[in-house]
C-alpha cells in the first residue's frame, strides 16, 4: 500500500496528537452540558412558563345579557348569536400587514382597527375588532385563516330588540365600554369590548342585566390554530328583568303619537308602575347597539328631533293649565280659598300696570274652586296665586314632586324648575318680581316640569295622596339560581293635605271630561278624570325647543286618570307644538284610557306592598 | 484484499458495540422526527422517509465497510472533481428552497451534493497527505487549502454557511493533526479551533440583537425568516421547558404545535430535549460521546497514515457537527445549517454519516486483517 506520504515516526506522533481531540472533546461535551444544564434545570421553569405562554391563549367568553320581558313576559331584548372577530396579539406578527389584509378583506376603516389593535389593555387578551360579522365576512376570515395569524372569529350573543323602535327610549340600547367609561370602578371588572348598557334600562339596571364573563384557555399552535379548549369558566348569563310596561298599551300610546314630537306616560297610581311611556321621536336600538361609525353618530345625535331625548323623563317644559290641579290643592290646604269662595273673571287680571288675560276673551263670570277647574280659569288662579305667594306656591310644588326626581330608574332624569324668590336669586342672580308669580300661578313663566312628574303627580291627587316613586322593573330573575324576586312598589310621601281635598278636586277633574275643557276625553267605557294644558311657546324664554323656528304652536298637555271612583291609571299626555290639550292630547289620553280598561291589566304584586307601605308612610315622608 | 475482508475474524466486540451505539442513535433519531410529523396527514410521512435513508445509508454503510479503503482512497480526486461539477450544477439546476439553492431534483427526491462534499473533501485531503513527502508549509498548508478552496467558495455561494463551516473545519483538523511540525503549536490551534465556538458565544452575546441580526443576514439571509430570533428563541424554550425528565413523547407543546420550526431536520435535537429533558439529554450526549471515543480508537489502532488521516477527518466533521448543532439550538450560536448526525431527517446527510461510519469501521477492519 501506498504510504508514502507520513513517515512511520509521523503515523505515531499523529497517534499521540489524539490525547488533544479525547481532551478536547470531553472538555466541549462539559461544556455543552453544562449549557443544557442551565437551560433545563437552572432555567427550566422560566422557559416551561414561556412555553406555556406560547401554547395558551385566554379567550373572554362574553356572558349573554340577561332578557327584558314586559309584564305580560312578551320578550322585548333577547340575545341572538353572531360572529365576532378578534385579533390575539400575541399571535400577530406584522400588524401592518394585518391591518392591510383586515381591510381589504372585511373593508374595514384601517384607522379603526388601527385603534383598537392599540388601545391600551392587556395584550394577552384578544382585541375584539368587529362584531356582528355577516356569514359571508365570516367565512372570508375563516378562510384565509392560515394567512390570517391571530385572528380568530368567535361565536356571540348579541343583542337584540325584537320590537324594534318599541319602547326604545325605555328600554336603551348597549354598546362597547368605552375607554373612559373602563376607569370608573363600576367597570372594574371589564374589558375593552365588554358590552355594557349605555341607554335606558339597559344601562341603569346593567349591573344585574350583564353577567359575568367567562374565560376559556385555548392551546393554539404556532399559527394560532384553535387546537383543544384546555379550561373553561362559563360565563354567567346576566339576570332577567320582568318591567311594568305592557307592551300591547305601549305600542298603543306610539301609535297614538304617531309621527309628532311628544311624550306619553301611563303609571298605575296604586303602585308607580309605569304601563307605558314613550317619547317620540324614537330610535332603532339595534341600530345604536352595533357599532356606529362617528359619522353615523353625529347624524343620529344632530338629528334636529333629538331622537336620544327621552322626552318623558327628560323633556322640560311649561306645564301651563295642568299646574292648575296641584295649585287647587294648595288653595284648600293653605286656606288661601274654601271649595266655595267665588271669584269673579272678567277676563282679565290687573296687576300694576300690566293686565294679565284669560284664555277666554270675557271671562267666565263668577268662578269657583270646581268651576275653575273645569273651565281652567286664569284669572281664578291669578287670584289664587297673587294670594298665597310664590313661596307657598313652591313648598307645595316640591310637596307634589315637581323640581326634584322622580326617582324613577332610568339615567339622567331631569327635575324641571320650581321656581321661587331664592332659585330665581340663585339662577338668575335677580329679584323675585311680583308679576312672575302670576305667570307662575297658571304653569307658565319659569316653571318647568317633565311629563313623568305630571303623570305622577296626577296619580299622587288620584291615588289621594300617596306618592310612589315610578317603577319599571317589577321582578328580577336571577339566572343562576331561577329565582324571581319581585320588587316592592316604594311609596315615595303621603302629602301632607287634609284628606278631603282630594275627592273634591278628582270630582272637579271629572267635571273637566265631562262638562269643561276637556270634554275630549270622555269615554263611554270608563269614567275620566283630567286636565288640560297648554304651554304657551311665547312665555318660553329658556329651553331646547325654541331652537326649532319653523313652529311656535303651543305644547298640549293632558293629564288624566280613571276610573275616577277607584283609580288604576294615570296618564300624561304632551304633544310638542300640537296646539291646545283640550283639542290634541285629550283625545290621545281617552283612546290610552280605553285601551287599558279593555285589556283588563291586574295590578301587579306590588299593589299589596303599596297598601302596606300606605299604613307605614301614613305619618313619614321620603322615599324608602 | 477481498479475499482478506472474507477471511477476517468477521464481528468482534467493537464492532458491536459501534455498530449497536449507531443503531441507538438513528432510533433515538427516528423516534423524535416521529414524534413531531406522525400527525402529518401523507402517504409517507417524514419518519417513514427517514427509515428509507437509513436503509440506503445502510448499504452505503456496508460498502464503505466492505471495501478497500485505499481503493477508494485512490478515487478521491476524480470523486472530488465530479462533486465540484455538482456543486456548480446545483447553482444553475438546483431546486431552491427557503432561499437557497442546495439541491439537485432526482425523481421524487433531491439530492444535496454539499454532504457528499465533505466526505469526499475527506477522502481527499487524507489522499493528498498520505501519498507524496510534504515539506515545508507551501505543500503542507497552502495546497491542500487550494483543493478546500473551489468547493467551499461554491458551497458559500449557495448559500449554505453551515456546510461551508463544515468544510474549514476539516481542512483545519487535517492540518492541525498532521500539517503542523510543532507539537505545540498543534496543541494550541487545536484547542482553539475546538474553543473558537465558545469564544464565539462571548462575542456574539456581547452584540446587540439588531447587530447579530445584520451579521446574520450578511452571512447567511436563508436562517431566520420569521426574523427578531424566532427560531433561536423558540429553540432555546423548547430545550428549557424540557426541564429534568422531559415532557414525555409526544408531551412537547413547542414542537407538537409547530412552535419549533425544523423541528425533524435542524431542531431535531430540541425536540428531544423538550421530550426526555436533561437526563434524557445527557443520555444522548454520551451516546455521541462514546461512538466518537470508538471511533479514536480506530485512529489510534490505525496501520497507516492514510487510514488514521481518513479517521481523524470522518471524526472531526462528526463532532463538529454535533458540537455545533447543539450549541446552535441551546443558544450558544448563530443558527447556522447544520444538522445533527444519525438524528435530523434528511437523505444526504444520513447516507453520508452512515457510510463515513462504515469507512471509519473498514479502518479497523483492515489493520485487523494485517495481523
Amino acid at each position: 500500500m501506498a504510504t508514502a506520504g507520513l513517515h512511520d515516526s509521523e503515523l505515531g506522533e499523529l497517534q499521540r496528537r489524539l490525547i488533544i481531540l479525547r481532551v478536547g472533546l470531553l472538555l466541549v461535551v462539559a461544556l455543552l452540558g453544562l449549557r443544557l444544564w442551565h437551560l433545563q434545570i437552572r432555567e427550566g421553569p422560566y422557559y416551561r412558563d414561556l412555553s406555556e405562554n406560547n401554547r395558551t391563549r385566554s379567550v373572554i367568553m362574553e356572558p349573554a345579557r340577561g332578557l327584558i320581558y314586559d309584564r305580560k313576559g312578551v320578550l322585548l331584548a333577547n340575545n341572538v348569536p353572531s360572529f365576532t372577530l378578534y385579533v390575539s396579539l400575541e399571535d400577530v406578527k406584522d400588524r401592518d400587514l394585518l391591518i392591510d389584509q383586515l381591510t381589504n378583506l372585511l373593508g374595514l376603516d384601517p384607522a379603526l382597527v388601527k385603534e383598537k389593535l392599540t388601545a391600551r389593555g392587556s395584550k394577552q387578551l384578544p382585541r375584539k375588532v368587529k362584531d356582528r360579522l355577516t356569514l359571508r365576512e365570516a367565512t372570508l376570515v375563516e378562510s384565509h385563516r392560515l394567512d390570517l395569524p391571530g385572528v380568530m372569529v368567535q361565536v356571540e350573543s348579541q343583542r337584540n330588540y325584537p320590537g324594534g323602535v318599541t319602547a326604545s327610549h325605555l328600554l336603551g340600547y348597549v354598546g362597547e365600554v368605552s375607554p373612559e367609561q373602563l376607569e370608573k370602578p363600576e367597570f372594574a371588572d371589564l374589558h375593552q369590548g365588554s358590552i355594557v348598557g349605555q341607554y335606558g334600562v339597559e344601562k341603569f339596571f346593567d349591573r344585574l342585566v350583564r353577567g359575568q364573563a367567562g374565560q376559556k384557555s385555548i392551546e393554539v399552535d404556532a399559527v394560532g390554530h384553535e387546537k383543544r379548549t384546555v379550561v373553561v369558566e362559563q360565563p354567567h348569563a346576566g339576570d332577567n328583568l320582568y318591567l311594568t310596561i305592557d307592551v300591547r298599551l305601549q305600542k298603543v300610546a306610539e301609535k297614538l303619537l304617531g309621527e309628532e314630537s311628544g311624550a306619553i306616560v301611563a303609571l298605575d297610581p296604586r303602585t308607580g308602575d309605569v304601563l307605558a311611556m314613550v317619547s317620540r321621536p324614537g330610535f332603532d336600538p339595534n341600530i345604536l347597539s352595533r357599532e356606529l361609525t362617528p359619522r353615523q353618530w353625529a347624524e343620529i345625535v344632530q338629528d334636529e328631533g333629538r331622537p336620544l331625548n327621552n322626552r318623558a323623563s327628560q323633556g322640560q317644559y311649561p306645564p301651563g293649565s295642568v299646574f292648575k290641579v296641584m295649585m287647587a290643592a294648595a288653595a284648600l290646604e293653605s286656606k288661601t280659598v274654601t271649595p266655595s269662595t267665588s271669584i269673579y273673571c272678567n277676563g282679565g287680571y290687573q296687576f300694576g300696570r300690566r293686565l294679565y288675560h284669560d284664555w277666554k276673551a270675557g271671562g267666565h263670570g263668577p268662578v269657583d274652586l270646581r268651576r275653575a277647574l273645569v273651565q281652567s280659569c286664569d284669572v281664578y288662579f291669578y287670584t289664587v296665586g297673587q294670594r298665597m305667594g310664590i313661596e307657598t306656591m313652591a313648598s307645595f310644588a316640591h310637596q307634589f314632586g315637581l323640581g326634584e326626581e322622580t326617582g324613577i330608574e332610568l339615567p339622567s332624569e331631569r327635575v324641571g324648575i320650581v321656581p321661587s324668590a331664592a332659585w330665581k336669586q340663585k339662577a338668575k342672580n335677580e329679584a323675585w318680581l311680583p308679576g312672575e308669580t302670576i305667570s307662575a300661578s297658571i304653569g307658565q313663566g319659569y316653571v318647568n316640569v317633565t311629563p313623568l312628574q305630571m303623570a305622577s303627580l296626577i296619580g299622587t291627587v288620584a291615588n289621594d295622596g300617596i306618592m310612589f316613586r315610578p317603577r319599571l322593573v317589577q321582578a328580577v330573575m336571577d339566572r343562576a339560581t331561577g329565582e324571581l324576586q319581585q320588587r316592592p312598589a316604594v311609596p315615595k310621601r303621603t302629602l301632607k293635605l287634609r284628606p278631603e281635598i282630594f275627592p273634591l278636586i278628582k270630582e272637579a277633574l271629572a267635571g273637566v271630561v265631562k262638562e269643561g275643557t276637556g270634554t275630549q276625553a270622555k269615554s263611554e267605557l270608563v269614567t275620566i278624570g283630567g286636565k288640560t294644558g297648554t304651554a304657551q311657546m311665547t312665555a318660553l324664554r329658556t329651553g331646547p325647543e325654541k331652537d326649532i323656528p319653523k313652529k311656535f304652536r303651543d305644547h298640549a298637555w293632558f293629564v288624566a286618570f280613571a276610573p275616577v271612583e277607584a283609580p288604576t291609571i294615570a296618564v300624561a299626555v304632551l304633544g310638542e307644538h300640537m296646539g291646545h290639550g283640550g283639542s290634541a292630547s285629550a283625545p290621545l289620553a281617552k283612546e290610552l284610557i280605553e285601551t287599558y280598561v279593555k285589556l283588563d291589566l291586574p295590578a301587579t304584586s306590588g299593589v299589596t306592598a303599596g297598601a302596606v307601605a300606605r299604613e307605614g308612610a301614613a305619618g313619614g315622608q321620603g322615599a324608602r | 484484499m477481498i479475499d482478506r475482508v472474507i477471511n477476517s475474524r468477521g464481528f468482534d466486540n467493537f464492532d458491536f458495540r459501534f455498530i449497536g451505539l449507531i443503531i441507538v442513535i438513528l432510533g433515538v433519531g427516528v423516534l423524535s422526527i416521529y414524534s413531531v410529523t406522525h400527525d402529518q396527514g401523507v402517504a409517507f410521512p417524514f419518519y417513514a422517509k427517514q427509515i428509507v435513508w437509513i436503509i440506503l445509508g445502510t448499504v452505503a454503510f456496508l460498502v464503505m465497510w466492505l471495501s478497500d479503503y485505499h481503493r477508494i482512497a485512490r478515487l478521491a480526486y476524480p470523486a472530488y472533481a465530479i462533486v465540484l461539477i455538482l456543486l456548480a450544477v446545483v447553482l444553475f439546476e438546483g431546486r431552491s428552497s427557503r432561499g437557497a439553492q442546495r439541491w439537485i431534483p432526482m425523481g421524487p427526491f433531491a439530492f444535496q451534493p454539499s454532504e457528499f462534499a465533505k466526505l469526499i473533501l475527506i477522502l481527499t485531503l487524507a489522499h493528498y497527505y498520505s501519498e507524496a513527502p510534504r515539506v515545508g508549509w507551501l505543500q503542507r498548508v497552502v495546497l491542500p487549502g487550494l483543493l478546500v478552496l473551489p468547493g467551499l467558495l461554491l458551497i458559500l455561494k449557495q448559500p449554505d454557511l453551515g456546510s461551508g463551516l463544515s468544510f474549514l473545519a476539516i481542512y483545519a483538523a487535517m492540518l492541525l493533526m498532521v500539517g503542523m511540525r510543532s507539537k505545540a503549536l498543534g496543541v494550541i490551534l487545536l484547542f482553539s479551533l475546538m474553543l473558537f465556538p465558545f469564544a464565539w458565544e462571548l462575542m456574539w452575546g456581547s452584540l446587540h440583537d439588531y447587530q447579530r441580526q445584520r451579521i446574520m443576514t450578511f452571512v447567511d439571509p436563508v436562517y431566520d425568516p420569521g426574523g427578531k430570533g424566532y427560531h433561536a428563541l423558540q429553540s432555546r424554550i423548547a430545550i428549557g421547558a424540557g426541564e429534568l425528565t422531559g415532557k414525555g413523547l409526544y408531551g412537547g407543546t413547542q414542537s407538537q404545535l409547530k412552535f419549533l420550526p425544523e423541528g425533524h431536520t435542524d431542531f431535531v435535537f430540541s425536540v428531544f430535549a423538550e421530550e426526555w429533558g436533561f437526563l434524557g439529554v445527557l443520555a444522548l450526549l454520551l451516546l455521541f460521546v462514546g461512538l466518537i471515543w470508538l471511533s479514536l480508537e480506530i485512529v489510534a489502532r490505525a496501520k497507516d497514515q492514510l487510514g488514521a488521516l481518513l479517521a481523524v477527518g470522518i471524526i472531526c466533521m462528526l463532532c463538529f457537527c454535533v458540537v455545533v448543532n447543539i450549541g446552535m439550538t441551546a443558544g450558544m450560536f448563530p443558527i447556522v445549517g447544520i444538522p445533527l448526525p444519525l438524528m435530523s431527517y434528511g437523505g444526504s446527510a444520513t447516507i453520508m454519516t452512515m457510510a463515513s461510519l462504515g469507512l471509519l469501521l473498514n479502518i479497523k477492519r483492515r489493520r485487523l486483517s494485517f495481523i
